[in-house]
């Protein structure tokens, strides 16, 4: 278990490494203290939680049923506190349905899973010559510097490995951690003074690669280094330690690691982190896909789900906290010979709500069969742009990939209106 | 080893800073330009040890450079390409005696007699061999394979095949046939036992799908996966291409066998079995698969070219993964993939980007060169160190990593394609860092077995890897520059061990040898960077000195974590 060196408060040790120490090279500059105007910007605490289902679970026996029709698998449908019916195994989440909203009418074109893990993620399809930042680098590079007080990582991914930040570089990757809250290597094991030399060492060596002008990597590992030792000296690393929670609020999330993991996104958003996702794979049900679902999949998402909204709301965090549930696509409405459903983007659903977006209604309509979108198609950009707005994040914002080309924020995707009725 | 501290150590210094100690050398020649003689930005002649295929690779390199009107970057310092060298032919950094011994060779042929030492003596060969299988294993079952939960792949079998391959330097085309066409047990141990099984055993679920793919991707670049459910969205190639490949794999299967009383896998064993086809016909063995709108169509086995075989299931007249693998080593993309493949290795980059996709949407950055080493590479009857020796000794990749106003433009990370005017940064591989640990701290001397080593290195690596939880496997890694490798390399046990001060380890023997407290640190920074330290660098590790009241064994523990957490360190430059 991490502790800051000898006792030392995190603000002593700060300004040992910024200022005064028995070593005469460059002090050292420490992220934050680059954010120098960060104070004068508006206050902004919206968070996003992303729920990534990997595999692609099949929308149309969760969210979308079509009971009767000859695709239409063999579970019922329930009502909810919602304007909406879903899948009668998900009867927890239907009570809270009210503050949560469907989009029935996803439309997309990537169906492989590399492919399509990399267009949900970034709102890019993928291409050869660049690579895009992910969700949460995205969110967290527009929403950190209303952070200051942030030490840890602004983009967590709990078990899994989400999508890289592209030309954001890898300042903005994912922090990736188990969903047990046991960061790894945290603690050197030796005074903080000593700490502070090592460091300085290891900022000449540093410094002198990257005069060198051997690219961005010399540079962008300095930037990393700069992150971690932040975080090895934070207090807030306590955000991670799901195993604090008291066993009633546990409980309620379940006891699997997805479970834990929406448990740790809480206390994280808590803590000030604007972006965790999530990550929950074994979705690729291209077999026996119903039993699975009742059996495995849909007990462990109904319970988590239910808990965080009701948690998340409890607290007052969910007018903040933007959640997002969805795949890389979903899953073919024709059921196939091993009583399974192979990979469909053609239409699907994904769900939404919190940080102001309404809740308890679906958007959006497939047909009977749900082979075709009915109304207006919507795609990975439209998410996006949906979400940027929930956050207050401006549309207009622009990035600059590094060979100069701009990249307009959720690449032109237009915001789902009736979210924000 | 205690010295007087502080006045003594500014002595030290002082001398160090007029030029009597031979860490003046160091000094200079670190912290100055390179004064090396050798390739001239524009000159006519650059080193070609005499082999054609490195002269017709410089030419060819150099054509895409005036082309585009870039100048290369000068020639890296011998140090830096030593280490380079050692890293990517065994998979680790050079010790201190290895890259002394090399700077000591002043002939025009010192690079081309290294590059022959680590391929073919004798001494380098188990290096070689683990570094190869090392890479070969990620590639045929990924990080993962052999390590989930009720797995038939044998990782050890993997291994065990593909260093016997790599040890006796295994004609390519061989090496492919057999990956493709084997029969037998998985583990070793297991009855009629071969490891090369242990590619596809585990890819024959939903009629061998995951076969199909890999063995596309991995053999030939060419990407098939989405045309296992519909029509490519950016080439020609239709589903039917797809499943006639497929049906080249339907006399295959993986027989588990449990250990005795339990319901865990002991081995499995990949036989042929008579395919009758979906209509119970064997002479006319069919497959049927799905159009997206629901549609039946039928296929038979076809290569990629169009060649067809026999319709017959029988393994007996027609043993289909044979036939395959006949024609794969025939085919031009076997030779293109893996020359990309391996130029990528080298280089950072491949002439096309992924290595493995050389469909006619995604064109080379160097088709003339890629063609030429494919040709050569075939002519030279797929003999892989020869491969290796031509790109090694190549202008390109002995040139610096800095870059210089003449090249700037050429940046892959700015979506260019690759132009190699200088050498691009890549961090080490995991394995590599573990290697290179190992070495620097002299702990490879006192390793135990084969297997055990292996063990041991595995569940260090296990820590990194991730699962994204779809069928086909897909895996990511967290030993990405990222936070988690930088908390590994600040405070893990690898590097706790490595910068372990006590008595009986690597830098309590440096700590208390007899060399002058200057060249302590540069015997560190050699064996971790195979350069010299700078004036400020000893400068820091004497101020480190003063701070630890002149405890040796802990000023030098400090220096050598700041080293090994460097940029400069984990960066292959």
């Amino acid at each position: 278990m991490f502790s800051t060196p000898s006792g030392m408060t995190r603000r002593h040790f700060m300004s040992h490494l910024a200022g005064a120490s028995a070593l005469t090279v460059p002090a050292l500059t420490l992220g934050h203290s680059l954010r120098t105007h960060a104070a004068e910007l508006k206050k902004n605490h919206k968070s996003a939680i992303l729920l990534w289902m990997s595999g692609g679970p099949s929308t149309m026996d969760i969210w979308d049923l079509k009971p009767g029709a000859p695709t239409g698998g063999p579970f019922k449908q329930i009502s909810t506190a919602g304007d909406v019916q879903i899948c009668e195994h998900m009867s927890m989440t239907a009570k809270v349905m009210d503050k949560l909203a469907i989009v029935r009418s996803m439309s997309t074109q990537e169906a492989d899973h590399n492919r399509g893990r990399y267009y949900m993620h970034t709102g890019y399809k993928p291409v050869l010559n660049i690579e895009h930042p992910s969700y949460g680098a995205v969110m967290a590079h527009e929403l950190v510097d209303q952070r200051t007080d942030l030490q840890i990582p602004p983009f967590v991914s709990v078990g899994g490995g989400s999508v890289g930040p592209g030309f954001l570089g890898m300042a903005w990757a994912p922090f990736v951690v188990n969903s047990n809250g046991q960061v790894r290597n945290l603690d050197m094991g030796i005074d903080d003074s000593r700490l502070i030399q090592r460091m300085q060492a290891l900022r000449l060596i540093e410094t002198n690669f990257i005069s060198q002008n051997r690219g961005s990597a010399a540079e962008e590992h300095a930037k990393v280094l700069d992150k971690t030792l932040n975080l090895m000296t934070s207090a807030q690393m306590d955000a991670f330690k799901v195993n604090k929670e008291p066993k009633e609020v546990s409980d309620r999330y379940g006891t699997d690691g997805f479970a834990r993991g929406c448990l740790m996104a809480r206390r994280l958003v808590e803590a000030g982190v604007p972006f965790v996702e999530v990550d929950y794979g074994g979705w690729d049900n291209h077999a026996n896909i119903f039993t699975t679902l009742q059996n495995t999949k849909l007990p462990v998402i109904d319970k988590a789900i239910s808990a965080l909204v009701e948690d998340l709301n409890q607290r007052g965090l969910l007018q903040d906290t933007a959640i997002i549930w969805m795949g890389e696509f979903s899953r073919t409405p024709r059921i196939n010979g091993n009583t399974g459903r192979d990979h469909w983007a053609r239409s699907w659903s994904v769900v939404l709500g919190g940080a102001g977006m309404k809740g308890g209604i679906a958007v959006g309509k497939t047909n009977d069969d749900g082979t075709t979108v009915e109304t207006e198609p919507y795609t990975s950009q439209d998410v996006m742009a949906t979400v940027c707005k929930a956050l207050g994040i401006s549309l207009e914002t622009t990035f600059t990939s590094k060979s100069g080309r701009p990249m307009k924020i959720a690449n032109g995707g237009k915001v789902i209106k009736e979210l924000f009725a | 080893m205690r010295f007087r501290a502080l006045r003594r150590l500014v002595a030290v210094a002082i001398i160090a800073a007029s030029s009597v100690l031979a860490i003046d050398s160091a000094v200079a020649q670190s912290a100055t330009e390179p004064k090396e003689s050798g390739a001239k930005p524009k000159g006519p002649i650059v080193a070609d040890y005499g082999i054609p295929q490195v002269r017709q690779i410089n030419q060819e390199v150099r054509q895409v450079w005036s082309d585009f009107q870039l100048s290369p970057s000068p020639a890296a310092f011998d140090g830096e390409w030593c280490r380079r060298v050692y890293l990517d032919i065994i998979g680790r950094v050079p010790s201190v005696q290895e890259l002394r011994e090399f700077q000591a060779g002043k002939d025009a042929d010192r690079k081309a007699k290294l590059v022959n030492k680590l391929l073919t003596d004798e001494s380098y060969q188990d290096e070689y061999a683990r570094n190869w299988t090392t890479i070969w294993t990620n590639i045929l079952i990924g990080r993962n394979g052999g390590l989930e939960d009720r797995t038939m792949t044998s990782r050890e079998g993997m291994q065990k095949y593909l260093r016997d391959s790599f040890a006796r330097n295994k004609q390519y085309d061989r090496m492919v046939f057999e990956l493709v066409t084997a029969t037998g047990g998985t583990a070793p141990g297991s009855n009629n036992f071969n490891g090369a099984v242990n590619f596809l055993v585990m890819k024959l679920d939903e009629n061998a799908a995951q076969a199909t793919a890999m063995t596309s991707k991995i053999f030939l670049g060419l990407q098939v996966q989405c045309t296992q459910c519909h029509n490519h969205p950016f080439n020609e190639w239709k589903q039917q291409k797809f499943w006639e490949f497929n049906a080249f794999f339907r006399q295959t299967r993986a027989q588990r066998s449990f250990v005795p009383g339990t319901r865990r896998v002991e081995s499995a064993q990949l036989v042929n079995q008579d395919f009758s086809g979906e209509n119970n016909d064997p002479n006319e063995a069919i497959l049927f698969y799905e159009l997206r709108n629901g549609l039946l169509q039928s296929a038979f086995p076809v290569f990629t070219d169009g060649t067809a075989i026999s319709r017959n299931g029988s393994v007996n007249y027609c043993d289909r993964r044979t036939e395959l693998g006949k024609l794969i080593v025939k085919s031009p993309f076997m030779s293109k993939t893996m020359v990309n493949r391996m130029w990528q290795h080298f280089l950072g980059y491949g002439f096309t980007k992924p290595i493995d996709d050389l469909g006619p949407h995604n064109a080379p950055s160097h088709p003339v060169l890629l063609d030429y080493l494919a040709e050569q590479f075939a002519a030279a009857n797929f003999d892989i160190k020869e491969l290796i020796r031509w790109i090694a000794l190549s202008e390109a990749y002995s040139l610096s990593s800095r870059g210089t106003g003449g090249n700037k433009a050429d940046d892959p990370l700015l979506g260019e394609s690759p132009k190699f005017t200088h050498f691009y940064l890549r961090q080490m591989r995991a394995e590599e860092l573990y290697e290179s640990l190992l070495v620097a701290t002299q702990a490879h001397k006192s390793r135990g077995s084969y297997e055990e080593q292996e063990k041991l290195k595995g569940e260090w690596l296990g820590q990194f890897t991730l699962a994204f939880g779809t069928d086909e496997g897909d895996e990511s890694t967290t030993f990405n520059g990222t936070i988690p490798q930088a908390l590994m390399l600040f405070n893990g046990d690898l590097v706790k061990k490595a910068i372990n001060a006590e008595k009986g380890s690597f830098l309590h023997s440096v700590a208390s040898s007899n060399l002058s407290p200057a060249n302590k640190i540069e015997y560190l920074y050699e064996a971790a960077l195979a350069r010299r330290p700078s004036s400020s660098e000893i400068t820091i590790a004497n101020q480190l000195l003063v701070a630890r009241k002149g405890d040796a064994g802990a000023a030098l523990q400090d220096m050598f974590w700041a080293v090994l957490n460097s940029n400069e360190f984990i960066l292959q430059h």
